[in-house]
């Protein structure tokens, strides 16, 4: 079970809006 | 802390989840960090679903903390959006499930405003001042709550 971060910010605002549902913006330096 | 189960089924359940990473792509963190102010890592940030910031989490820390955090910031937004017996709910959980995290004693003051609002009854907040008096009565949040005893 993982959370699959997208990276495509500006098209997950266009969807988050779509769908009505709050995004979780994570700004990150953790080894990837 | 991004590992733990109870994060993921949280964040999975209430949000889209992005990353901007300062190493992977530095354009885009310098893009996005300008765009909501963000400048230092960890820093996550919840969005509303029109891409305005209604809470942030700065800085490392524990599980329990940090999921408590996110919980806060879900509660929250339903509050300033006037579901005020979602964020009842949603208060309570922090402080059921999480009882001993940082954010409990305010997750428990804004539950009692939010059953106020949601009944206008001000016994809600008298007896969140009672509540007080067992629970986190050395926070900040239990002295902003004695004026409702």
């Amino acid at each position: 079970m993982a959370i699959n971060f997208r990276h495509d910010v500006d098209n997950v605002l266009v969807e988050a809006k779509k769908q009505n549902k709050p995004v979780l913006l994570d700004f990150s330096a953790a080894p990837m | 802390m991004w590992p733990d189960e109870r994060v993921v089924r949280f964040v999975n359940e209430n949000f889209i989840p992005a990353r901007v990473h300062v190493k992977e792509d530095p354009e885009a963190f310098k893009k996005y960090g300008e765009k909501y102010n963000a400048h230092w890592t960890p820093t996550v940030l919840e969005l509303d679903p029109n891409g305005e910031e209604f809470y942030r989490a700065e800085g490392f820390l524990p599980v329990e903390d940090f999921l408590a955090q996110l919980m806060l910031g879900r509660a929250h937004m339903d509050f300033k959006k006037g579901k005020w017996d979602e964020a009842d709910k949603r208060f309570r959980e922090i402080c059921e499930k999480l009882p001993n995290a940082d954010a409990a004693p305010e997750a428990l003051y804004w539950a009692g405003v939010s059953r106020y609002k949601a009944k206008n009854d001000s016994s809600a907040l008298k007896e969140t001042a009672r509540a007080f008096k067992t629970r986190y009565a050395d926070s900040s949040w239990a002295k902003k709550a004695s004026i409702w005893s």
